[in-house]
């Protein structure tokens, strides 16, 4: 039982998953490399980390969407395998169409390393907050401001597959630290709700240590994972 | 070298023989054209000048400032290697054979931030990222130190906007956290920004690797980006005074990709990882490019190389050996491997999608030999070049002091206290920095335990252990305009103090010495005393200068830069569970001051910013800061205390506002009877500590200040009054203020002045 954490050319926060997971949720973690085309057959379950895959050049995400291991990331997803996205992850999973929407550059066109308070709001068995719980996580990006048609917002809404809210909304009901429509940080995909991508940084709030611990029950849940292919290999 | 000097050299062939004219170009005199002559028994042609005249460029050889620098202490128990490689190494675990060291320096990027803001200050952030990992660290921290111009001047929000964001741009994607930074803004950097990058990485101290080019017959390959023609000559850029119009130099500022820097650092960290199975020695080409590396790997291993030009990757087409051996295209290492190895090598570098070529060999001739289609174009003794550039002990005399105080002078401040102590909080230069910050990723790593947003230094945990690494980065200009030996001085004593209060034990310093003309005998002496401060302060405290750089030329035509030697503390904290910030201060926290009050204002920012350069600034008693660093440090590594701050520039009244503000809750102090209010909360003369400690912990903190003869004075304390209150004791003289529109006020003076009516957007 492994978390994989795909390392991109890029990638920056891949390591910081790995310890998360390993000190502060006593699981077991495997980088794997972007040039492969499988996963370990004992991953039960992915990371896609934040950082800047092939530099954010032409389109945040749009590179690391099409490399080599993401036809086995897509098939272990569609299977109902635990899937995090996290920042440029969640970047990568918008190219990649396992979830709705785009990341658009920051409204004020500045980078924003800040705390940020969020409304866990969405269902997924990968959110194990108390419902309605407000958490606080750093984010730390130039482009995090969600950009969805009003029609795939209503169905967003509708089937609950909104993960997190930034807290602070400005007249228009976006968030304020980026212009995210209707504040979303975080949604939710994949056939058994077991995709998400969130823009805050669960990793670097695993430990009171570390400034608090609400990211936690995040990457406990992929921890936790018991999936497992029914196909070995087949991802 | 103003652009239209350099028609002589264009003109030449690569072969051809140069004459004193050519050298000027190039930023030589005639007595080290004579002495490369002599050195080398005939004419130069225009490539071997060209790496004659970077090799001993200010920038390069510290030609003016090497003999003063021999006065740094730069030894110690701890130190693992010492200035002259590309970062210091310092230990942080001396109780283990195999354990974790810091290798650690600081660098200006002065001189290109000005023409080029984004770039230059991007590029900078490189450079010194690439001298810490090709120690074999890997980077997990950066800080920087800023100086900008007058708010108002023209100039001042493009370049704010555009060092920020190349900072954050190339740290943030590279993926260091960017975890401590200082700007200030003074008119005398008008027309002379300074921009200096620090980083920090961890590496096992038996695997610690250096630029050595050794064996005969091993191959030299050069990794990283291709050669283009940008940063021709930027060493000799770095090394002149500024005049009017040189925006045109824009051409020798380098380009920085980020995203290269990150698969060069994973790259290269594989190949250590192996260690000397496959590689013998590796240098990062910084300031002078390929000729630097090639030169000074070579020299130091009594060696020589060979390199065929031709098999350099270039980025352009058509370009001359003098352009290739100058270029400082950016994301480039050199390395020598083991021979037979080289697949393996360059196995390593392809996984990573980077280009890795076999350019030469290492000979035994001591000579770097250069071809380009197959001619000859440079054939140079390796070792005289690189260690016998000219040295100068240029003339020197003492600073003027500054004129006295007049009763004129400090009438304002004296007329209307109140309202001195808004001006120091309310000015640019100590306004919070939030902004700033925001822009950089300070947590990336995962192992930033506090910022300068939190602390009074940067902890950053060393991965893996329960150790940490505190860091600041610190100069008062002012200070060093009045008295540049003492000013230096209390530069690293403000380090020192700064680590202390997060309770670690400084190990290690890293300096960087901005500075005017080293030929104006006046600025000279500037640099000579600022080099005695920093010795003086260092071997008191016991604390060696491990790295260093030295950027001298910072002035237009003949206005200088105040003097500014930057000053890097790091300190280490061997067990961070002691000092991590417990749950926060609360309303009726108690704040403390610790340490013998100030006596006078003079030398400090209020007098600046009312009187300018003038008044003096008293010596600071070394001995005294010791006891006091080391009894902060107790109470905090103790549990003793809930925060500490050393009191510096902009008095107390700065710091209660700087922990009220962080916090986000209201304090209210009063001095102590007798104490007068402006000299009591604005005077900076002697050092001090403010303390927060719950209401239960005052009587533990003062026995342990009087048993060791410390003052202490309680001061107020922490609430959610709505009035931040200075007063003196009798309540004469008072400041009060509206705390929540206090700290609006201050928050929106920096992003005010970056988005004012001049600010134009950026690139």
């Amino acid at each position: 039982m492994t978390v994989a954490v795909i390392t991109f050319p890029g990638s920056n926060c891949d390591r910081d998953c790995v310890t998360a997971v390993t000190e502060a949720c006593g699981g077991a973690a495997t980088r794997v490399f972007h040039k492969e085309t499988a996963l370990p057959s004992s991953t039960t379950a992915v990371i896609l980390p934040g950082g800047f895959s092939f530099g954010d050049y032409l389109r945040c995400g749009a590179m690391a969407a099409r490399s080599d291991i993401m036809p086995a990331v897509q098939r272990f997803a569609d299977s109902g395998g635990p899937v995090l996205g996290i920042c440029n992850g969640f970047q990568i999973l918008c190219e990649a169409q396992l979830l709705p929407g785009a990341l658009l550059r920051n409204k004020d066109g500045r980078f924003h390393c800040e705390e940020v308070e969020l409304d866990v709001v969405g269902r997924s068995p990968l959110l194990t907050y108390a419902p309605g719980e407000t958490i606080v996580l750093p984010i730390a990006h130039g482009e995090g401001n969600y950009f969805a048609d009003d029609d795939t917002l209503a169905q967003l809404e509708r089937e609950q597959r909104i993960a997190f809210r930034y807290k602070a909304l400005d007249s228009d009901g976006n968030g304020v630290v980026n212009g995210a429509r209707q504040g979303i940080a975080g949604v939710i995909g994949g056939p058994k709700r077991n995709v998400i991508g969130l823009m805050p940084h669960p990793e670097r709030r695993c430990r009171a240590l570390l400034g608090g611990d609400d990211g936690q029950p995040l990457l406990r849940a992929l921890v936790t994972s018991t999936f497992a292919l029914s196909t070995r290999g087949a991802a | 070298m103003s652009s239209k000097q350099k028609k002589l050299v264009a003109l030449l062939a690569d072969v051809d023989a140069t004459t004193v004219e050519h050298a000027k170009e190039m930023g030589l005199s005639p007595d080290e054209f004579d002495r490369a002559t002599a050195l080398i028994g005939r004419v130069p042609n225009k490539v071997e000048l060209g790496c004659i005249s970077a090799m001993w460029s200010e920038h390069c050889s510290y030609k003016s400032s090497r003999v003063h620098l021999r006065r740094l202490p730069t030894t110690g128990p701890r130190v693992l290697v010492g200035p002259g490689e590309n970062a210091g190494v310092v230990d942080v675990e001396p109780e283990k054979a195999n354990g974790w060291a810091v290798a650690f320096k600081v660098e200006s990027h002065n001189h290109p931030s000005y023409i080029e803001p984004y770039q230059g200050a991007a590029t900078g952030v490189g450079g010194i990222l690439r001298d810490v990992f090709t120690m074999g660290a890997r980077p997990i921290a950066a800080m920087n130190l800023l100086r900008f111009g007058r708010v108002d001047h023209e100039k001042t929000p493009a370049l704010v906007d555009g060092v920020v964001r190349g900072i954050g741009g190339y740290g943030n994607c590279f993926g260091v956290p960017t975890v401590w930074s200082t700007a200030e803004f003074d008119r005398a950097y008008d027309g002379n920004v300074l921009v200096n990058a620090f980083a920090l990485g961890v590496l096992q101290k038996d695997a610690i690797w250096k630029g050595n080019a050794s064996g005969v017959g091993n191959p030299v390959m050069y990794v990283g980006a291709k050669t283009g023609r940008d940063g021709i000559h930027g060493a000799t850029m770095a090394s002149d005074s500024f005049s009017e119009g040189q925006e045109q130099e824009r051409p020798t500022v380098q380009v920085g990709d980020p995203f290269k820097e990150k698969l060069l650092v994973e790259a290269c960290l594989e190949l250590f990882a192996r260690g000397s199975e496959l590689l013998v020695g590796i240098q990062d080409m910084g300031a002078a490019g390929l000729t630097s590396s090639a030169f000074e790997m070579a020299s130091r291993a009594g060696s020589g190389v060979a390199l065929d030009l031709d098999q350099v990757p270039m980025r352009e087409t058509g370009m001359t050996a003098y352009e290739i051996m100058l270029s400082e295209s950016q994301e480039r290492m050199l390395l020598v491997a083991q021979r037979g190895k080289e697949a393996a090598v360059r196995a390593i570098f392809a996984k990573w999608d980077l280009d890795c070529t076999v350019v030469g060999a290492v000979t035994d001739d001591g000579l770097v030999r250069l071809t380009r289609g197959g001619v000859e174009v440079c054939r140079l003794p390796a070792a005289p070049l690189a260690d016998e550039a000219p040295r100068y002990e240029r003339p020197h005399v003492p600073p003027p002091p500054p004129p006295p105080l007049s009763r004129d002078d400090t009438r304002a401040l004296l007329a209307r206290p109140a309202d001195a102590i808004r001006d120091v909080l309310l000015s640019p230069t100590l306004a919070p920095k939030t902004w700033v910050y925001r822009q950089y990723d300070r947590e990336v790593g995962a192992g930033t335990l506090m910022d300068g947003t939190q602390a009074s230094a940067a902890l950053v945990r060393v991965p893996g252990t329960d150790k940490a690494v505190a860091m600041a980065l610190c100069c008062n200009s002012r200070h060093c305009s009045l008295d540049p030996h003492e000013g230096a001085k209390r530069a690293v004593v403000e380090g020192y103090a700064r680590v202390a209060a997060v309770g670690a034990i400084a190990i290690g310093v890293t300096d960087c010495l901005n500075y005017g003309s080293p030929q104006v005998p006046e600025q000279m002496g500037q640099i000579v005393a600022g080099v005695d401060g920093i010795a003086e302060a260092c071997r008191t405290l016991d604390v060696p200068v491990v790295s260093g750089n030295v950027s001298l030329y910072n002035q237009t035509d003949d206005k200088a830069v105040l003097p500014t030697p930057t000053v890097g503390v790091v300190g280490v904290v061997d067990d961070v569970h002691k000092v991590a910030p417990a749950q926060g201060l609360k309303a009726g926290d108690v704040l403390l001051r610790l340490g013998e009050p100030p006596t006078s204002v003079d030398g400090s920012f209020a007098v600046w910013q009312h009187a300018g350069r003038k008044g003096g600034l008293a010596k600071l008693d070394l001995s005294s800061t010791t006891a006091l660093c080391a009894l902060v440090r107790a109470l905090r590594t103790g549990g003793n205390v809930l925060d500490a701050r050393p009191v510096l520039a902009g008095g107390l009244a700065t710091t209660i506002f700087e922990v009220a503000r962080q916090c986000d809750l209201v304090a209210r102090a009063t001095l102590p009877e007798g104490e007068d209010f402006l000299t009591g909360f604005l005077g900076e003369d002697r050092l001090t500590f403010l303390v927060v400690v719950d209401n239960q912990g005052i009587d533990a903190v003062r026995a342990r200040c009087a048993a060791a003869g410390i003052e202490c004075a309680v001061l107020g304390s922490l609430g959610v009054a709505p009035s931040f209150r200075l007063a003196d004791a009798q309540g004469e003289r008072v400041f009060d203020a509206d705390f929540k529109a206090l700290v609006d006020a201050a928050e929106a003076i920096v992003p005010a002045l970056v988005s004012g009516p001049r600010a134009r957007s950026a690139s």
